[in-house]
């Protein structure tokens, strides 16, 4: 079982691969897909913007991808495959990860292998979900399937560890309550990354600049809807990161460790990030700051997620660091 | 960019008067203080601040860590003690960070409260003179008198919760009013105040609060009372004296636990005896993650180990049984200790007690000792126990006064040659049974091993209160993170304008607007909706 996990998990990688091809191949189509006609909406929605004084800019409707009779390129149909592996590479994931927690027996969140390969699962299917939902935004796809490859990538080699049982300090429903939380909060907030950068790029490509970052925001969508789409993560995934942070952690902390809040090192990650994403929403909540400040933010927020993901359990020793004992 | 104003507007300015520059900067200042951009830099500083923390080993985490930084680093390691580097959360400089914040917070939270309560209190305000300047506008033609027609699209309103006003203009026109959604700034409030209390209750807490950890081995023998002279170590909050410690004792009566086949553990289980003020004995479990609790303190399990039982006989055929705690260094249980013997070799005749006589037995423990002979444990449980341990004779320091470690001997004691190892440079092994002869002819035998559980006693009075107030925080933010807040506006007119129409008074012209306060993608279609159903009319 655990061997088939990992075969699994090497065919989703593979296909998360090939997804991230097709992806860039009806990007290279560029404006000839349905989607890439998508992106050119926004000089419409400039000067809607620019007409009336008090006009929030924001009243364009993100979804509103415009459907023009025709007939479908080969463009479309490499898109249309795209998001197909992707669902597959998705499949795949989920198998992976069923099999590990049918291997050992348990949830399979116990030690930082499993937990990024749970994150990045959950970020996946978010995904997965949006461009099902929109498919305006599926040129994101290049750049989603790439950061999941990256990110699987390193799990693989920095922190792969064998099937093991779960310590006792481990096994407890708050602790699924927990972790369980926490990963989809932070798989939303991983993948509200990409369009936050695209975000950025694409502001810079209308707001006229066509060197190398930005060029690559010609065919994705309208910057106010990528904008509005990563609040839209954010705010979601915030929540959820409080509650599985800061309310479900410190009960089961409470009930293992005898204190609901050590500052221990990755409690202390999981506050910068939270304080991090709680600044992005204030950020976005105050007219005199910025979007792309804001967005900036964000990110800032996804690296310290990183950090937590990887950077903790590698160079701290804590409580929390069950990651190294398997 | 959110159409929803920023702050509550300042107060109106003062009546003029001499400008006191003092007064003008402080309120400047405080101003400043408030404002949502302050809040950001100061989120931020708190991010920043707290990153030290997880660099550097904190003395509230693991002491220990500290102590080995101060021989990694001797030159370092002072200065960042200076800046308050091992204990960051504590520290002057992390304080003023979220003193400020909760500061600003306050300054911001409360006139919002204010205002706030202000606007659920106020009807929806009159529409702008102009609805067709609004986001969101549009006109219709609806059969009827004005105040029926507006009367009905009220009704409707009022049904679609939304706070509804209707007012009759001078002119015979009629205005509706509507807003919706107070909820997304009522639970913002919420959040902010619950984070405001959750602050409040940490401190509570700590004042309140008190901890302390005890080794607690087997047996009816052993056993302690919830009173400082006989915990390891223990903090009490600045409020709590030790005579407010509640009265109970508790016995250790069994200890199990049980480890997979690669020696990772699979449960543990401690049995106790609780005497509560004196009254009959109680038996309780408690595990990891499902700690005692007795109400007014909590009992952890956090460790757990074994206790070699070791019978020395001296010279004079006296014995005195220890039952010893080894501390485990590796996950299979490897221990380390000491046993010490001051009071043997004590002459029957004369009763003097010759300290160059006492006895020190110092050296491992391993539950499960390998085939190879490797000094290491190869497993957690008892399969195979041995003890290995090195004999000392002579003075062992206990009688100085200076509280010595019951887990290592006298090092000055070794170094200065008053305690002498009398029995080889290779440790002595034991099995379990066997019983060592030494150079002088004196026993020390392997009696057995008792369990040991290492507890944590811990009570924090705002525990309760904390989780109450995060999770009305939670709430909060749920309802602010998904509330919109929003204003319709309809005005409703006899229809002159319809000149020559045949029939001059059936016609009302209703014209309405809407205004999304907040960032609201869907609100064009709830606008669409509810002009649908004004046109339509409800009965
Ligand atoms: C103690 C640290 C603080 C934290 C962790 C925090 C967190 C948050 C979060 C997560 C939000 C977004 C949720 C929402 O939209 O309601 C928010 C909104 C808001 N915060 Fe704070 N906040 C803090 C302090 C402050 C302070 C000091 C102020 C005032 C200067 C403030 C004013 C606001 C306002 C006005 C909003 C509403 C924004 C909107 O219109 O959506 N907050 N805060």
């Amino acid at each position: 079982m655990a061997e088939l996990s990992n075969q699994l998990m090497a065919a989703a990688v593979l296909a998360y691969l090939i997804a991230m091809v097709c992806y860039a191949g009806e990007y290279a189509f560029g404006k000839r897909s349905r989607v890439g006609r998508a992106a050119l909406r926004p000089a419409q929605a400039k000067q809607l913007v620019g007409a009336g004084g008090p006009v929030p800019d924001d009243v364009v409707p993100d979804d509103v991808v415009v459907e023009e009779p025709v007939k479908r390129g080969r463009g479309e149909l490499v898109g249309m495959i795209a998001v197909g592996i992707n669902v597959l590479a998705v499949l795949l994931h989920l198998g992976g990860l069923v099999t590990r927690g049918v291997a050992a027996d348990r949830m399979p969140w116990g030690n930082m292998y499993e937990y990024i390969l749970s994150t990045t699962f959950i970020a996946s299917a978010v995904w997965i979900g949006v461009v099902l939902a929109r498919p305006a935004v599926r040129h994101l796809g290049l750049f989603a399937s790439l950061a999941l490859v990256v990110m699987l990538g390193a799990a693989t080699m920095i922190a792969y560890t064998p099937v093991g049982p779960l310590v006792p300090a481990l096994n407890s429903y708050w602790f699924v309550i927990h972790v369980s939380t926490i990963i989809i909060g932070s798989g939303i907030f991983l993948i509200g990354a990409v369009p936050a950068v695209m975000y950025l790029i694409r502001n810079g490509y209308e707001e006229g600049k066509r060197s190398f970052p930005y060029t690559l925001g010609k065919h994705v969508p309208a910057a106010v809807a990528l904008e509005r789409l990563t609040f839209r993560l954010h705010a979601f995934a915030f929540p959820l990161f409080t509650f599985g942070a800061l309310i479900a952690g410190p009960i089961w902390a409470e009930a293992s460790w005898g204190r609901y809040w050590g500052w221990d090192p990755k409690e202390v990650w999981a506050f910068i990030s939270w304080v991090v994403y709680a600044g992005y929403l204030h950020a976005r909540a105050t007219p005199s700051v910025k979007r792309t400040v804001a967005t900036w933010i964000a990110l800032l927020g996804f690296v310290t997620m990183l950090m937590n993901l990887f950077g903790v359990n590698l160079f701290f020793e804590g409580l929390h660091s069950y990651a190294n004992a398997g | 960019m959110t159409v929803i104003e920023e702050r509550p507007a300042p107060p109106a300015a003062p009546p003029p008067r001499p400008t006191n520059r003092l007064w003008a900067l402080l309120r400047n200042s405080w101003r400043q203080l408030t404002s949502m951009r302050t809040a950001l830099v100061l989120l931020f500083l708190l991010a920043i601040a707290a990153i030290p923390g997880s660099v550097f080993p904190q003395r509230g985490v693991n002491a220990e860590r500290v102590t080995q930084y101060y021989q990694a680093h001797p030159d370092l390691a002072p200065w960042l003690e200076r800046l308050g580097g091992f204990e960051v959360y504590a520290s002057p400089w992390f304080a003023s960070i979220y003193l400020l914040l909760f500061t600003s917070l306050i300054g911001c939270v409360v006139p919002r409260l204010i205002d706030h309560v202000r606007a659920l209190r106020m009807a929806p305000p009159e529409a702008p003179k102009r609805l067709e300047r609004l986001p969101e506008h549009a006109e219709l033609v609806r059969a009827g008198e004005p105040a029926e027609v507006a009367a009905s699209v009220a009704r409707d309103l009022r049904r679609r919760r939304f706070r509804t006003k209707v007012r009759e203009g001078e002119d015979g026109n009629w205005t509706v009013a509507a807003e919706k959604g107070y909820l997304k700034e009522t639970g913002n409030l919420l959040f902010h105040f619950a984070l405001l209390s959750v602050l409040i209750g940490v401190g509570f807490g700590h004042w309140y609060g008190w901890h302390a950890n005890r080794l607690l081995v087997g047996g009816t023998d052993q056993g302690f009372c919830n009173t400082l002279t006989q915990y390891d170590d223990s903090t009490l909050g600045p409020r709590v004296q030790p005579a407010d410690l509640p009265n109970f004792c508790l016995k250790l009566t069994d200890f199990d636990a049980t480890f997979q086949s690669t020696g990772q553990p699979k449960t543990f289980l401690a049995t106790v005896q609780v005497t509560r003020d004196n009254g009959p004995a109680r038996t309780r479990e408690f595990t990891v993650n499902d700690p005692l609790r007795l109400g007014d303190a909590n009992v952890y399990l956090i460790g757990h180990g074994y206790a070699p039982v070791l019978k020395y006989t001296d010279r004079f055929g006296v014995s005195q049984t220890k039952v010893v705690p080894f501390l485990p260094i590796d996950a299979m249980q490897t221990s380390e200790g000491v046993a010490q013997f001051p009071d043997v070799n004590i002459d029957p005749k004369t009763d003097k007690r010759d300290p160059a006589l006492q006895m020190g037995f110092e050296g491992r423990y391993l539950p499960t000792a390998p085939t190879d002979g490797r000094a290491t444990s190869a497993y957690p449980a008892e399969n195979n126990p041995m003890l290995y341990l090195t004999a000392y004779r002579g003075d062992l320091g206990l009688d100085v006064g200076t509280p010595g470690s019951v887990y290592s001997l006298d090092q000055e004691q070794l170094a200065s040659g008053d305690l002498e190892n009398v029995s080889g440079t290779r440790p002595h092994a034991l099995k379990l049974g066997d019983t060592w002869k030494l150079d002088d002819g004196t026993k020390l035998e392997f009696v057995g091993t008792r369990p040991f559980a290492t507890l944590s006693v811990r009570y924090d009075p705002t525990q309760g209160l904390l989780l109450v107030g995060a999770v009305l925080g939670l709430i909060g933010l749920m309802l602010s993170l998904s509330g919109h807040r929003r204003r319709v506006w309809f005005r409703v007119r006899a229809n002159s304008d319809l000149a020559g129409s045949p029939d001059a008074s059936g016609g009302t012209l209703v014209t309405a607007g809407g205004l999304p306060r907040t960032d609201y993608p869907g609100f064009t279609d709830e606008f669409t909706t509810v002009v649908k159903a004004a046109e339509e009319g409800t009965p």
